[in-house]
């Protein structure tokens, strides 16, 4: 490629995320890049309810952030680490989890909301924590959103072969000189990344949706862990991009019309995932 | 120079001796299978050979870089992830296709590469383990209860495809199970196992050990029998509890 032509690509490129709806668009793909590989280990592992409780946690994250008058992301970030840590700790103890995460999940949302509502102005703004605003997306935001999602999928490719053995059956990974805690903290501190990331777009209550609806869908087409994963990608982005039309056309919230369309692909998923033979 | 030994080994769970002054030793080639009653530390056994769970006292050595192939119990592969046999024999190392059709045409699976590993019967799913066991050309197998589930047929089977491997390749044989015959007469030698060692010995020898026979009852009779070792422990400790007499 010649300069003559380079230079009216990059400007195309600069200028193209002027457009809010560029920019949201994508946001919803880079969040897919995460949630597809990181929702399959989701399912597979059944941590759903681990989902639930990091991505509540994080609206604590938000309160916390306002009130010490740090970035957001660095609260959900660190309240999102934090608990994701605790609940896997916890898991790895054995303790019963749908209890003990259905607890840590609902008090963390319960105790987000009471201590955002102490931050003044902030009441206004709940909604788009709750639901994301996907269409208020800075160029900054989609810096971070891509760096996050990027870094978790590097982080899922470099670990994938162990992160797999050790989902499979955790003996076998030791028997192989793999070390199953080790791979669960990569896939807590993934998690954490994602609900960051995942907070602007879809918001707090919805990420979990993200995270296990693309994978569930393309769980009924996959036949290999990473067609699963790649699938998922898919129908993520698809989700987003399909979402963000419907939220034009219909003027209807952004993050619920990406999960209601998600929600769609999988049931048409599954449906042709059982009309085909094996 | 043996390929796994154990040193007067005890394992503890929280304040539970589940294993106490196991000393054994395998050797290159041999069949060696852990016989005992459920909860009897058996897969605990097996489970510390292989360095998965930590000793509380004692030892174990493996032979430096000893290539392990190993059959966990119980492994399930969820329906929530699709995954075909093929894919399963590149976990965690990735195979190329050639080893992996020898593999699954050494376990008797031609052609169910693409098969997805749920819609395989029981002893097609022990077999495929077997296979990814050995891809990595081990010196020694370790299988924990590699026949749980199947029928007599196809845990006769399954013996028989052990025991040709073995011929085949040389690796020992190191198997954990409760039952009994088949598993017996597939043995060099057997170790009964009740949180130490009640004896050992070779399975042709055999019938009357009194231990082997408090261990599972006595309608074994007559059918195998076991050598009886020396004993160089004492049976007296607490958890002495299999309710039995020691010669």
């Amino acid at each position: 490629m010649t300069t003559a032509t380079t230079i009216p690509t990059i400007i195309t490129a600069t200028t193209m995320f002027d457009d809010f709806l560029i920019r949201a668009a994508f946001a919803g793909v880079g969040l897919s890049l995460a949630t597809g590989p990181l929702g399959s280990f989701v399912v597979w592992r059944r941590m759903a309810y681990f989902g639930d409780a990091t991505s509540h946690a994080a609206i604590l994250g938000v309160a916390l952030a306002l009130a010490f008058n740090l970035p957001v992301s660095v609260g959900t970030l660190g309240v999102a680490l934090a608990m994701a840590l605790v609940v896997s700790t916890l898991a790895a103890r054995g303790w019963a989890m749908d209890t003990t995460l259905g607890v840590m999940a609902h008090s963390a949302l319960a105790f987000g909301l009471v201590a955002i509502s102490f931050v003044p102005g902030v009441r206004s703004d709940l909604q788009s924590w709750l639901f994301g605003d996907i269409l208020a997306v800075t160029k900054g935001d989609l810096a971070f959103i891509w760096g996050g999602a990027v870094l978790v999928l590097a982080l899922m490719v470099w670990r994938w072969q162990a992160l797999l053995t050790a989902t499979v059956n955790e003996d076998l990974a030791h028997a192989s000189g793999l070390n199953s805690d080790r791979e669960r903290l990569v896939l807590t501190l993934a998690l954490a990344v994602v609900v960051a990331v995942a907070l602007k777009v879809v918001g707090a209550l919805l990420i979990a949706a993200m995270l296990i609806i693309p994978a569930a869908a393309a769980r009924a087409l996959a036949r290999t862990p990473e067609g699963m994963a790649g699938l998922a990608i898919g129908v993520g982005a698809a989700s987003s991009l399909g979402g963000l039309a419907l939220a034009m056309a219909q003027d209807t919230p952004a993050g619920p019309s990406i999960v209601a369309v998600a929600a769609v692909i999988f049931a048409l998923a599954v449906a042709l995932g059982r009309l085909r033979p094996g | 120079m043996s390929l796994i030994a154990a040193d007067t080994l005890c394992v503890r769970f929280g304040a539970t001796e589940v294993l106490h002054d196991i000393t054994l030793a395998i050797q290159p080639g041999e069949i060696v299978t852990i016989l005992g009653p459920n909860g009897s530390g058996k897969s605990t056994l097996l489970r510390a050979l292989l360095g998965i769970v930590p000793p509380w006292q004692g030892r174990v050595i493996r032979a430096e870089g000893l290539r392990i192939g190993y059959v966990p119990q119980k492994l399930a592969v969820d329906r929530a992830m699709p995954m075909t046999a093929r894919r399963f024999l590149s976990l965690p190392r990735r195979v190329d296709d050639a080893a992996a059709d020898a593999a699954l045409a050494r376990v008797g699976l031609e052609g169910l590469g693409g098969r997805q590993m749920a819609a395989l019967s029981g002893g097609q799913f022990q077999r495929l383990l077997l296979a990814r066991a050995l891809l990595t050309d081990p010196q020694i197998l370790v299988l924990d209860e590699p026949t749980q589930g199947l029928d007599q047929p196809g845990e006769a089977a399954f013996y028989r495809l052990i025991e040709e491997v073995r011929r085949d390749t040389g690796a020992a044989v190191l198997m954990v199970s409760h039952d009994l015959h088949v598993v017996m007469a597939a043995s060099d030698r057997v170790i009964c196992l009740n949180h130490h060692i009640c004896c050992e010995g070779a399975p042709r020898v055999v019938s009357n050990a009194p231990e082997y026979r408090a261990l599972f009852g006595l309608g074994t009779q007559g059918a195998l029998a076991l050598y009886q070792h020396a004993h160089d422990h004492s049976h007296d400790h607490s958890h002495d509890h299999h309710g039995h007499d020691h010669v």
